[in-house]
């Protein structure tokens, strides 16, 4: 028996290692991803005043400081007992859908369409951004343009395009300048035009893909996300609903108060990383996925003209099903890329966000608060616990990435055993282990609020758990 | 009581003779002179106290450098503000005050507006020479208007001198030794719970850094407030 090792797992935020064990007749047992870094933010935080949460846990992560900021500051209007005004929030809102514009942009062209471009198969030395600006530069010139939009928005509405500064508890400190809202109107059909094209490129390619679609983590799994009130595409607020693989809906809205009634977080030996379930079918049976796909799954729609139409296309894919297949989360992203762009637009010309309202102000009302919003990569929850003062006496945070936790590894172990072969072990085979992980867009850094330690690899193991070859990737 | 004769006295600062009066420091001549010499716990109004010693000199013919905040002019003294070992020396003790506390200036809420961030551009000190030591102070959040962390202090006392000397309250003052030290209100009550405290603000006003700060408060109010309180110490320091 052997075990085989990817490490690092490229082309993801952070860094992470799987291994493969193979058993005694030399097929693949077993498949997992461990996350090897490990930081402990929810402990240093403890003893911080709470007014200092959104920019300490913004340093979770770059790629998506504004969800923390966003799941932060909600968390503390919940302490202070105050509802921020319109303006705040739909600035907020602008700013949450800017990131997932450039987040989305990020995982589909700056790290995934090299699979996409050239192939699963293709050599390792090519599959990689700078590739695709020798071979297709307008295509890696879009990609680039999309993402540089969605930062600009952040920076123009919150002070910053890395860990912004604008965003604070009860609303936000900046207001919307008529000329910022102007200019990034005019800007909003280029950036769609790069977004329906990315959307038409995917759609011709992907029927080259067949053999990923259906062993890309393609499983029955619940899903969970926010929606609003009319069951709608949302990712500011709203309410947690839960559906089954059938579609049902197990809980149709959850106050994200009372998250904890609903999802427990089982502890792994082998991973940083922590394993969030579904509370009311134990571990691990309750399994859920979040993210674009769970949010396109879950919604009934999206609420904005263009991304309706293509929803329709997304949904046809299930049959009446929710979509089971990961590798169209790539897909799901692509539509909320669109969605965010219309919506920004909404909201951009929605007379109240010029209000020069932008901040309620209050003092600690209540000793916990729990904050909750989408994040690019799923549902984010910050839940603190504070004294009278405000002191941060305790802090739970449930990263986007930690709750597709469980699910990622099913998916490891289900490309593994689709692909790998271990009497011929190809360099393309271990790509796919890695690119259904790829699939999910995880991050990391942020999901084991952990210490950076820069090493991943696949291991390969025997049956005596030795490993007998390693595939390093440094 | 017999008063001291002011007398005018001549000496050399960086080669350049210079004037002043027998009661004048080092620092309060240089500055006449637009002699620049690096400070931190001086603040113009206030007592100087020479604890930060950033505005450490050396004087010709002495073993040690001297702060000029605190050392009063002798005549025929040749001064050096800066040499490479004077330089290094304040590189040093900036280094230590960084590495005793934790200066985290992202999250900071005087983060562009703190005299200990901008000390160390003047002085180009880009890591500390000096390992951190992590330690860690609870923050008094207890105050109604005010935040005091100590955890951002870099015991300049400036604070301290304010209130006694300006406010006149005396409710601030420095309790435990060495790098334990930290400020306390009355005898280490909680802020709120202080019964000299006239919740006037100056020592918030005052502070450096971000260990006492204003509660819900834009960066342009803090700039404006920390006018106020030059101000008055300018006023102040006229009526004497």
């Amino acid at each position: 028996m052997k075990t085989i090792i990817i490490d690092p797992v490229t082309r993801i935020e952070g860094h992470a290692k799987i291994t493969i064990d193979l058993n005694e007749d030399g097929s693949v047992e077993d498949a997992r991803l461990h996350v090897t870094q490990y930081r402990g933010f929810e402990k240093f935080c403890e003893g911080k005043i709470y007014t200092d949460m959104p920019a300490l846990t913004a340093r979770t992560c770059g790629i998506c400081p504004v969800s923390h900021v966003i799941s932060s500051s909600k968390a503390c209007d919940t302490l202070l007992s105050v509802t921020p005004p319109k303006a705040a929030i739909n600035i907020r809102k602008i700013v949450n859908l800017a990131q997932i514009i450039q987040s989305h942009t990020l995982n589909f062209y700056h790290l995934s369409s090299p699979d996409f471009v050239y192939g699963f198969d293709a050599p390792k030395e090519d599959r990689n951004i700078f590739k695709l600006m020798q071979t297709h530069p307008k295509m890696a010139k879009d990609g680039i343009e999309l993402r540089a939009f969605g930062q600009k928005i952040i920076e123009s509405l919150a002070g910053k395009r890395i860990h912004p500064t604008g965003i604070i508890p009860g609303g936000v400190s900046n207001i919307l300048e008529i000329e910022v809202k102007e200019k990034l109107l005019q800007e909003i059909p280029r950036a769609m035009k790069i977004a329906q094209n990315t959307l038409k490129y995917f759609k011709e390619n992907l029927h080259k893909f067949q053999k990923e679609i259906d062993s890309f983590a393609s499983f029955s799994s619940l899903f969970m996300a926010i929606v609003g009130e009319d069951g709608s595409l949302e990712h500011y607020d709203g309410v947690l609903r839960f559906i089954d693989s059938e579609g049902n809906v197990l809980n149709e809205a959850i106050d994200p108060q009372n998250y904890k009634e609903f999802i427990g977080e089982a502890v792994e030996d082998d991973s940083y990383l922590k394993s969030p379930y579904y509370k009311p079918l134990g571990y691990p049976q309750g399994m859920y996925r979040v993210g674009a796909l769970a949010r396109l799954n879950v919604a009934t729609k999206c609420g904005t003209p263009l991304a309706d139409e293509e929803l329709k296309n997304f949904k046809a894919l299930g049959r009446g099903k929710p979509v089971q297949n990961s590798f169209y989360y790539h897909y799901a992203r692509i539509i909320e890329i669109i969605y965010g762009l219309e919506k920004i637009e909404q909201l951009l010309r929605d007379e109240d966000t010029l209000s020069e309202n932008i901040v309620a102000r209050g003092k600690i009302n209540v000793s916990r608060g729990v904050g909750c919003s989408e994040a690019p990569r799923g549902t984010l929850f910050h839940d603190y616990q504070v004294d009278s003062n405000g002191i941060i006496e305790k802090v739970n945070l449930i990263i986007a990435t930690g709750n597709n936790n469980l699910a990622m590894n099913a998916g490891v172990k289900q490309v593994a055993k689709a692909f790998i072969d271990p009497a011929n072990i190809t360099d393309g085979a271990l790509n796919r282990v890695e690119a259904v992980i790829r699939c999910f867009d995880p991050c990391l850094s942020c999901s084991t609020h952990a210490l950076g330690i820069v090493s991943s690899q696949i291991e390969l193991r025997d049956h005596h758990k030795k490993i007998i070859k390693i595939f390093a990737r440094n | 009581m017999i008063k001291q004769k002011v007398r005018v006295k001549s000496f050399k600062i960086n080669d350049i003779t210079v004037t002043g009066r027998s009661d004048q420091t080092l620092l309060e001549v240089a500055k006449e002179h637009n002699i620049f010499i690096p400070t931190l716990c001086y603040l113009e109004g206030l007592s100087c106290v020479g604890s930060c010693r950033l505005c450490l000199v050396e004087i010709k013919g002495a073993h040690e450098l001297v702060p000029a905040c605190t050392s009063k002019i002798k005549e025929d003294m040749e001064v050096i503000t800066t040499s490479e070992k004077i330089d290094s020396h304040r590189k040093m003790i900036l280094s230590m005050i960084f590495s005793e506390r934790s200066h985290t200036c992202s999250v900071c809420e005087a983060n562009g507006d703190c005299e200990l961030q901008n000390k160390s551009v003047e002085l180009q000190l880009d890591h500390s020479l000096v390992p951190y030591i992590d330690s860690r102070f609870a923050i008094d959040a207890s105050h109604k208007n005010f935040v005091h962390d100590p955890n951002r202090c870099i015991l300049c006392s400036r604070c301290v001198r304010v209130c006694s000397e300006i406010e006149g309250a005396n409710a601030i003052n420095i309790a435990g030794r060495g790098i334990n030290s930290q400020i306390i209100h009355d005898m280490d009550d909680p802020w709120i719970d202080s019964q000299s405290c006239t919740s006037c603000g100056k020592c918030v006003y005052v502070c450096p850094t971000g260990a006492l700060y204003e509660k819900e408060i834009s960066k342009e109010d803090v700039i404006t407030k920390r006018e106020i309180i030059h101000n008055l110490l300018k006023s102040r320091a006229e009526n004497e």
